[in-house]
C-alpha cells in the first residue's frame, strides 16, 4: 500500500529529541513541586466553604484535571491539523501521546466531578450539562485510541485519527451546546461551580488553586514528550527490526 | 486535620485522582524505560 | 452515481440485507419495551419519544458496517474510486443507506408508538423528527464506516467512534419528539436538527472520502 515506504525510514527527529530531552526534568521537577504546593497548601491549610464544607477541596484536582482534559484535546486537534496539512512526522505521534493523559484527566474530571456533587445532589453521578460533556469527551478519547490500536499500518492510522480528532472536535462543540439545551431546566444554580476556575470561586481558595492549575499543566507537557519520545523510538525500532528480520 | 461529614468524599476523590494519576505515570515511564532499551538492543546489534 | 444508488438500494432490500435487518431490529426494541419497563402507561408514555429515536439510531447502526466494507473486500471501492469521485460515491451509498433505514423507520414510529402509548399529538412531530435526524445519523455513520473500513470485525469499533458523534442528533430528535408528545412548541429543536443534519449531509462526504483515499492510497 506504501509504495514510497513509511515515512519513519526517513525522518530523523533529533532535533525534536534533543529539546524534549532538556526540557523534561525540568518539566518534571516544577510540574510536581507546584502540584504537591498547591495540593498541601489547599489540602491543609485553607478552610471550608460556608456551602459545600470540605468537599470545596476537591475543587484543587477537579478543575485542573478538567482543564487539562480539554487541552489534551485542543492539543489533538492541532497535532491532527500539522499532519494533515504540513505531514510533520512528530505531530502524527503527538496525538497519539496525548490521547492515553487526555483520557486520564477527563476519567479524573469525572470521577472527582461525580464525587464532588454527591453531597449536592445526593446522588454519585447526575447528567449535568458539565458531566455529561466529559463522558462525552471520555467516550471520544476511548474512541481515538481505539483507532489507533485497530489498523496496523501506522501511518494510515495517523491519517485516519487525525480525521477524526478534527471531526470529533466539530461535534464537541456542538454537544456541548447540546447538552445544555438538553439540561437547562435542572440543576440550575446547585451545578458544579465554573469548570475555569475563574474568580467566581471565592478568592480564598485561588492562589492554592492556581498554582496546581499551573502545576498540572506542566506535569501534562511532561507526560505527553515523555510519550512522544517513546513513539518516536518505537517508530524507530519497528523499523530497524524490518530491516534485521530480512 | 477535621474534614467534617464530607471526610469520605474528599478523600475518595483524592485517592481516585492519585491512583489514576499515578497508573498513567508508571505506565508512561516504564514503557519509556522498555522501548528505549529495546532500541538500544537494536542498535547495537546493527552496528555492532 | 444514480446506477450506485440503485444497486446499493437493491443489496439492502435483498434478503439479509440491510433493510430487514434494521427493521427486524427496530420492532425488536419497541415491542420489548413494556416488558422491560412494566406496563404502565405513565411509564411507556414518557419513554415513548425516547426509545422511538433510540431504537432507530441502533437500528441505523447495525447496517452501517456493511456501507463500505463488502466494496472493499472485493476489490469494487477501488474501481469507484476510478468511476467517480469518491465524495459522490460516499454520497450514494449514504443515501441509499437513509433510505432503507431512517426514512423507513420515520414512517414506522408514529404507528410503532402507539404500542409505546405514545400520545396522538406526538405522531407527526415524531415523524418529522425522525425524517430530518435520520440523515445525520446516516453520514455521520458513513463517516465512521470509511474509518473502520480496513478494521475486521470493525462494528464495535464503528459503534464506539461515532457515538460521541451521534449525541447532539439524539439530544436535538428526541427532545422534537419529547415536546410534542407534551404538546409543547417543537421549532426550536427542529430547526437545530434540520440544520445539524443538512450540515452532515453536505460536509460528511468529504470527510468520509478523504479517509477512504487514505486507506487506498
Amino acid at each position: 500500500m506504501h509504495a514510497m515506504g513509511s515515512i519513519w525510514e526517513y525522518a530523523n527527529p533529533r532535533k525534536f529529541m534533543g529539546w524534549t530531552g532538556h526540557a523534561l526534568p525540568w518539566l518534571w521537577a516544577i510540574g510536581l513541586g507546584l502540584c504537591a504546593l498547591g495540593l498541601v497548601w489547599g489540602f491543609f491549610f485553607t478552610g471550608d466553604d460556608f456551602r459545600m464544607g470540605s468537599t470545596v477541596k476537591i475543587i484543587y484536582i477537579h478543575v485542573p484535571a478538567a482543564l487539562m482534559a480539554i487541552n489534551g484535546y485542543f492539543l489533538m486537534f492541532a497535532a491532527a491539523l500539522i499532519w494533515l496539512i504540513r505531514r510533520q512526522p512528530v505531530s502524527a505521534l503527538v496525538g497519539r501521546a496525548a490521547a492515553p493523559v487526555g483520557l486520564v484527566m477527563t476519567l479524573i474530571g469525572l470521577v472527582t466531578g461525580a464525587i464532588w456533587g454527591q453531597p449536592m445532589w445526593g446522588t454519585w453521578w447526575a447528567w449535568d450539562p458539565r458531566l455529561t460533556s466529559f463522558l462525552i469527551l471520555a467516550l471520544f478519547y476511548l474512541g481515538y485510541i481505539a483507532l489507533w490500536e485497530a489498523i496496523s499500518d501506522q501511518d494510515l492510522a495517523g491519517d485516519l485519527t487525525a480525521m477524526l480528532a478534527i471531526v470529533g472536535s466539530v461535534f464537541a462543540v456542538l454537544s456541548r451546546y447540546a447538552a445544555r439545551f438538553w439540561n437547562q431546566g435542572l440543576h440550575q444554580g446547585t451545578s458544579v461551580p465554573v469548570v475555569t476556575g475563574g474568580r467566581t470561586i471565592d478568592d480564598y481558595f485561588f492562589w492554592p488553586l492556581a498554582i496546581t492549575m499551573v502545576g498540572f499543566f506542566f506535569l501534562f507537557v511532561a507526560l505527553v514528550l515523555v510519550r512522544a519520545r517513546t513513539e518516536v523510538r518505537a517508530r524507530r525500532l519497528s523499523v530497524l527490526q524490518a530491516r534485521q528480520a530480512i | 486535620m477535621d474534614l467534617g461529614q464530607y471526610a469520605f468524599e474528599v478523600l475518595a476523590a483524592y485517592g481516585a485522582s492519585f491512583a489514576l494519576l499515578g497508573a498513567v505515570v508508571a505506565t508512561t515511564l516504564i514503557r519509556a524505560r522498555r522501548v528505549r532499551r529495546a532500541l538500544e538492543e537494536a542498535e547495537a546489534r546493527k552496528n555492532g | 452515481m444514480k446506477a450506485l444508488l440503485i444497486r446499493d438500494l437493491r443489496l439492502a432490500l435483498r434478503s439479509g440485507g440491510g433493510f430487514g435487518l434494521g427493521l427486524a431490529f427496530y420492532l425488536m426494541v419497541v415491542v420489548l419495551t413494556p416488558f422491560a419497563i412494566g406496563p404502565g402507561r405513565a411509564g411507556l408514555t414518557s419513554v415513548a419519544p425516547g426509545i422511538l429515536w433510540l431504537a432507530a439510531l441502533l437500528a441505523a447502526l447495525l447496517t452501517l458496517e456493511r456501507l463500505f466494507a463488502l466494496d472493499a473486500e472485493d476489490g469494487s471501492l477501488e474501481q469507484l474510486a476510478m468511476a467517480m469521485p469518491l465524495e459522490a460515491a460516499v454520497f450514494a451509498k449514504a443515501l441509499a443507506h437513509w433510505l432503507t433505514s431512517g426514512a423507513v423507520l420515520a414512517a414506522l414510529g408514529p404507528p410503532l408508538g402507539v404500542l409505546l402509548a405514545l400520545p396522538l399529538e406526538g405522531a407527526l412531530p415524531l415523524f418529522w423528527a425522525l425524517l430530518l435526524g435520520s440523515p445525520a445519523l446516516s453520514f455521520i455513520g458513513a463517516f465512521g464506516a470509511a474509518l473502520t473500513v480496513a478494521v475486521r470485525r470493525g462494528g464495535l469499533l464503528l459503534s464506539l467512534l461515532v457515538l460521541p458523534l451521534y449525541v447532539p442528533t439524539l439530544i436535538f430528535g428526541a427532545e422534537v419528539a419529547r415536546r410534542g408528545a407534551q404538546g409543547l412548541d417543537y421549532q426550536a429543536p427542529l430547526a437545530l436538527l434540520a440544520a445539524l443534519s443538512l450540515g452532515c449531509v453536505a460536509a460528511m462526504p468529504f470527510a468520509a472520502a478523504a479517509a477512504l483515499r487514505a486507506g487506498l492510497r
